[in-house]
């Protein structure tokens, strides 16, 4: 069946269009949402709180002062999705900055000097890997508190791993390649060797990683926030927003519709350029 | 060999326990039980108090309590429940079937689905059906699953009145979150379809099956499906953690009598034993079969015992 194989020119075009066209849907839901939300607050005044005892319940796509309809106190929907993202995506961020930075530091000190940390390190990754997530997130957060400090401290904690692993297992083969052997003979010491030589060689697939988990913590801080262990019910935010509207779902479905697909547009977009990167970054996929 | 299965056996005990001893000290930070079971009892003195810890075995020293629970694991004692000391054990075998009974049918309905698309994703590789798998695969990893879980129930309890919304109502209550996590799992799983098919069908012995003649569907399923049966088996394997975290969550959504609601009641309740108990098991049973998976992985294919 294998039909005639394509003459390599064609076939490189169509990919080409493909990854062009992942990559512009990807930058343009990912830019428009990021947008939005930032401006949000100049576009809402009322940071999504001012009610309109008038209209409320108001249907969607009925009238202009409140495109995507209200709920039962009679807040706009559309301001207070937009709005609600900013928690949304300061969670994403900050964890994973905070969790790659750390995880890159201790996966180079492992990958490069080996022994003792090396082989901690590599029992944290197997703890994490048995760790029920989810489970474990509730059990810190009921403990803690909820609120975005909480919630972000617990993602690093418990993501910093993945980022050690995966620019260790890099360290260790880029370490024996003959550039890196060339620098220790001219004398490079091990802090520049790690700066200028390593580094740069294993960032690729971070980068990928990273993408990736800013989506994913999304979806996690909406998860935790819905079920009640996340920031305070009363700011304005996407997992709170489905808890609130899950309880008139029958009379008023846009109030838990459009949150949802606020959280999707977003994370799609950013899923789109971690695809993206991947095929660029890492043509092989061994991510 | 031995050594290898004896490494991974260490490890596994070695995680089983840094599980539980983080667990058991997280939980007894979260609050006092004694207050939470004096509450609404009118007047509680400080004595009273001491006396539910007493009771509860609360004031021995941490790391005695820890013992204490650990020989109990090993029997199969997980002590009793603060609210009507039922015996943990007991809820746990209670709920662990309605778990297990999703975790089972979520998962099967992912393999038929994503197995037939993920093949098809790399016979078609970059061509429309396989961007077209590709798209629909990035979507389903683009929603939270509780979202899905609400969106399946506006449509299929309110909108059309055709299944139960939540609870234990008859079989057909395990069909929505079933469905719910189906959709997630296959997201995932189509991937790796794709991604081990395609490593397969690159191979020499496909090649020459198709020079033989063979049907292009005995060709896909039965030469080409078993070889990457391995790796395919081995990363759903790994996936299973996830699994269970998304089984926890969809659990609670649709108030499923499962370990997942179980567990939540006790967070709430701050009911240690129970909670302990609980991830517990949940623990065991990932590190359980990562375990399997590891070590039939490694009597197949002996470049994986070198590493």
């Amino acid at each position: 069946m294998p039909a005639a194989p394509l003459p390599i020119a064609v076939a490189a075009a169509r990919t080409f269009q493909w990854r062009s066209l992942e990559f512009i849907l990807g930058t343009v839901l990912t830019g428009v949402m990021l947008l939005l939300v930032l401006f949000s607050v100049w576009i809402f005044p009322g940071r999504g709180s001012a009610m309109d005892l008038a209209a409320r319940l108001a249907p969607p796509f009925v009238q202009w002062s409140h495109p995507l309809g209200t709920d039962p106190l009679g807040r706009d929907v559309l301001a207070r999705v937009l709005v609600g993202g900013r928690i949304s995506l300061t969670v994403g961020l900050v964890s994973v900055l905070g969790a790659s930075i750390a995880g890159i530091v201790i996966g180079l000190v492992a990958g490069y000097y080996r022994g003792f940390w090396d082989m901690l390190l590599m029992r944290c990754v197997d703890v994490q890997l048995a760790l029920p997530f989810i489970l474990i997130a509730l059990t810190f957060i009921s403990i803690l508190g909820g609120g975005l400090g909480n919630i972000i401290a617990f993602m690093v904690i418990s993501q910093w791993v993945q980022y050690a692993r995966l620019v260790r297992g890099m360290v260790l083969s880029v370490r024996e390649r003959e550039f890196v052997q060339a620098a220790r003979a001219f004398g490079v010491a091990d802090l520049p060797m790690l700066r200028h030589h390593i580094l740069p060689n294993v960032i690729g697939p971070v980068i990928i990683l990273m993408t990736l988990n800013v989506a994913n913590n999304i979806l996690l801080e909406s998860s935790l926030t819905f079920l009640g262990l996340g920031v305070d019910p009363l700011i304005p935010s996407w997992g709170g927003m489905l808890a609130d509207g899950r309880t008139y779902m029958q009379t008023a479905w846009w109030v838990t519709v459009f949150p949802g697909v606020a959280i999707m547009l977003t994370v799609l977009g950013l899923n789109l350029l971690g695809d993206w990167l991947r095929d660029r970054i890492d043509p092989t996929g061994k991510l | 060999m031995g050594a290898f299965i004896l490494k991974r056996v260490l490890q596994a005990i070695f995680v089983v326990l840094v599980v539980t001893l983080f667990v058991s000290y997280a939980v007894r930070l979260s609050g006092d039980p004694a207050l939470m079971l004096s509450q609404g009892a009118g007047s509680v003195t400080e004595q009273d108090l001491r006396n539910i810890r007493a009771g509860l075995g609360l004031n021995r020293p941490f790391m005695v309590q820890y013992a204490d629970f650990l020989r109990g694991v090993v029997v199969g004692d997980f002590g009793k429940s603060f609210m009507g000391g039922t015996p943990v054990s007991r809820l746990i075998r209670d709920a662990l079937p309605a778990t297990l009974a999703l975790a089972a049918l979520s998962l099967l309905l992912s393999i038929v689905v994503s197995v037939p698309l993920g093949i098809q994703a790399a016979v078609k590789q970059g061509k429309g059906a396989d961007q077209f798998i590709r798209i629909f695969s990035l979507i389903g990893l683009s929603f939270p699953n509780f979202w899905l879980a609400i969106m399946l129930v506006l449509l299929l309890s309110i909108t059309f009145p055709l299944l139960p919304p939540s609870g234990w109502d008859g079989p057909l209550s395990l069909v929505m979150p079933a469905l719910t996590m189906a959709i997630i799992l296959s997201a995932t799983n189509v991937r790796l379809v794709r991604t081990a098919m395609l490593e397969t069908l690159s191979a020499q012995y496909i090649t020459v099956a198709r020079s033989k003649g063979l049907k292009d569907r005995v060709v896909l399923y039965k030469h080409a499906l078993r070889n990457c049966a391995i790796p395919l088996i081995t990363y759903i394997g790994l996936q299973f953690g996830n699994l269970i975290g998304g089984i926890v969550v969809i659990e609670k959504v649709f108030n499923w009598p499962g370990l997942g609601t179980l567990a939540f009641d006790a967070i709430a309740g701050r009911d240690y034993p129970v909670l302990q108990g609980t991830v517990t098991v949940l623990s065991l049973v990932i590190v359980a079969v990562n375990l399997l998976v590891d070590v039939t992985y490694g009597l197949v294919d002996p470049r994986i015992r070198a590493r």
